[in-house]
């Protein structure tokens, strides 16, 4: 699904945020990213949605090695890829609803197929009452809501969450961990990147943990007795 | 199609921004400007067309009465150069006017009084060629049969109008380009402005894996839809001006101006002026969209 071979990344000529950074993530498979703030979590995920380009190393996505795909392939790549954005990147003039089509309207859906699985899923997220409501007049946890229901709408192979759990009670935190978890099942991989320990150790999966631009994987715990 | 285009949900809040309405204002006034001087170049080609096929092939010969009776009365003048041009080669039909005819001509200039018979008129003739005519030699030939006579070689002067009429079209064409040129300019200032302020979504939408087209299809729906709507302000200002121009110069007494009508093709073509206004907005925004995301990753 998605291969590192010694990335490195540096932003302009500050020296690397990320260096030497190699990992396999096998389809299906579920991982948490941790690692303090400033760490690089973000910058990884970035790679790993293509909105950057590594500074040097390898990567291979979707079994396509990045370095030699061509600008009209990459869109196709990324619709494939399901992001929660750290500071939810929600359109402000979009309803809610019209905020979790969007994935929708750029594969051509129609409008009436957008309308009812957009619904349903706003539902699951508990926002049902909130179809219509714009992003500016929901609370930072409903945007984080909306913004979890648009990276799943159609169903990505490779769905990467940035501390998609930041702004909302453990309560919810556990709901949306379950829809990933539901999608996981489903066939698509998870990267989910958090601070959560709770979360964390509800949900055993393996971690990659960022260290000074360095990556640790490190594998899920062994059962818990009892 | 406006309607069309402006239902859609689009992804970016185009319609807020200030540039919009600069948009719609600035194609009104450009397509105003392009169709008035579309309208000026087909009205002096047609007239230069007019005054062609009206004068090409003629020549016009003129007696003025001389004063003191020192030479014969003016109908045996125009008898004898009606002879003599009958007898030119080149020369197809000579027919010399009444003085009616030539009042009624001159009315235009000088009133009902022109039928005054005491007023001392030249006597026109009318010729048309059908072949070389050697000018010069047939100007001498009438002065000395009919003293007093003169002879108009229209080619002259129908040159002068030819190069002028030409001169004047081809300005108003390149009038219509430079408008045209400045349309490309505004709506590349807009568009730019727009990626500028909705540089986020941009970002966002080029993240979530929307193609360029897509994304540039934002735009030129946006873009179209103004535009239309400008340009219909805009041809409709030019049609009521066009109107009222043809209005007043109808009004005037002295049909001085050539008549300011347009052929129905002509005035279809104007019509179209909004639209080939829109269809240059689409391409340039599509072209500046296309060209400014290639820099995204
Ligand atoms: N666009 C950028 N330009 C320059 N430096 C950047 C940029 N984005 C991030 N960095 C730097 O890269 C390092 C890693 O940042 P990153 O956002 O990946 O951390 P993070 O682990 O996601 O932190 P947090 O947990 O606070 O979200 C930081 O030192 C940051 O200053
Ligand atoms: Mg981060």
């Amino acid at each position: 699904m998605i291969r590192f071979e010694n990335v490195g990344l540096r932003y302009g000529i500050e020296s690397e945020v990320l260096r030497d950074i190699s990992f396999t993530l096998t389809p299906g498979s579920f991982h948490f990213m941790t690692g303090a703030s400033g760490a690089g979590k973000s910058s990884l995920l970035k790679l790993m949605y293509l909105a950057h380009r590594p500074s040097r190393g390898l990567i291979t996505l979707f079994g396509r090695d990045m370095a030699r795909v061509t600008r009209p392939e990459l869109p196709e790549l990324r619709r494939q890829i399901g992001v929660v954005f750290q500071d939810f990147a929600l359109l402000d003039h979009l309803s809610a609803l019209d905020n979790v089509a969007l994935p929708l309207r750029m594969a051509g859906a129609s409008d009436a197929d957008m309308v009812e699985h957009c619904t349903e899923i706003l539902r699951w997220v508990g926002l049902g009452s909130h179809l219509h409501a714009k992003p500016s007049t929901l609370s930072g946890g409903q945007q984080q809501r909306v913004a979890i229901a648009r990276s799943v709408i159609n169903r990505p192979r490779l769905l990467l969450a940035d501390e998609p759990t930041g702004n909302v009670d453990d309560g919810i935190g556990m709901r949306l961990l379950y829809l990933f978890e539901e999608l996981h099942k489903l066939g698509t991989t998870v990267v989910i990147a958090t601070h959560n320990e709770a979360l964390i150790r509800r949900f055993n999966h393996p971690h990659l943990h960022l260290d000074n631009g360095r990556l640790h994987v490190v594998p899920a715990q062994p059962a818990r007795g009892g | 199609m406006a309607l069309f285009f402006l239902s859609r949900p689009s992804d970016l809040p185009l319609a807020r921004d200030p540039s919009a309405r600069f948009l719609v204002w600035i194609t009104a006034l450009m397509v105003f400007l392009a169709t008035l001087a579309l309208a000026g170049a087909m009205m002096v080609s047609e007239m230069a067309q007019r005054w062609d096929s009206g004068l090409a092939g003629g020549l016009t010969v003129q007696i003025a009465p001389l004063p003191g009776g020192a030479a014969a009365p003016l109908d045996e003048r125009v008898e004898a150069a009606l002879t003599v041009l009958r007898s030119s080669p080149g020369v197809k039909t000579a027919r010399a006017l009444t003085s009616a005819d030539t009042a009624r001509l001159l009315e235009p200039w000088l009133g009902p009084e022109a039928a005054d018979p005491l007023l001392p008129m030249p006597r026109l003739i009318d010729v048309t060629t059908d072949g070389p005519v050697d000018v010069p030699g047939l100007a001498q030939h009438l002065k000395s049969a009919a003293p007093g006579a003169i002879l108009d070689d229209h080619a002259v002067w129908l040159a002068d109008l030819r190069s002028f009429t030409g001169a004047v079209h081809l300005a108003a064409l390149g009038l219509v380009g430079l408008i045209g040129g400045a349309g490309v300019m505004s709506v590349i200032f807009s568009v730019r402005a727009g990626l500028a302020i909705h540089r986020h979504v941009v970002e966002l939408l080029h993240l979530m894996g929307a193609t360029d087209r897509y994304i540039a299809r934002q735009f030129e729906r946006h873009v179209v839809g103004l535009s239309l709507r400008g340009g219909m302000v805009g041809l409709a200002l030019a049609l009521a001006t066009l109107a009222g121009v043809h209005h007043a110069s109808r009004g005037l007494r002295a049909s001085l101006l050539p008549d300011l009508t347009l052929a129905p093709w002509q005035w279809a073509a104007l019509a179209l002026v909004p639209l080939a206004a829109a269809l240059l907005a689409l391409a340039t925004a599509r072209w500046t969209v296309l060209r400014r995301l290639e820099s995204l990753p």
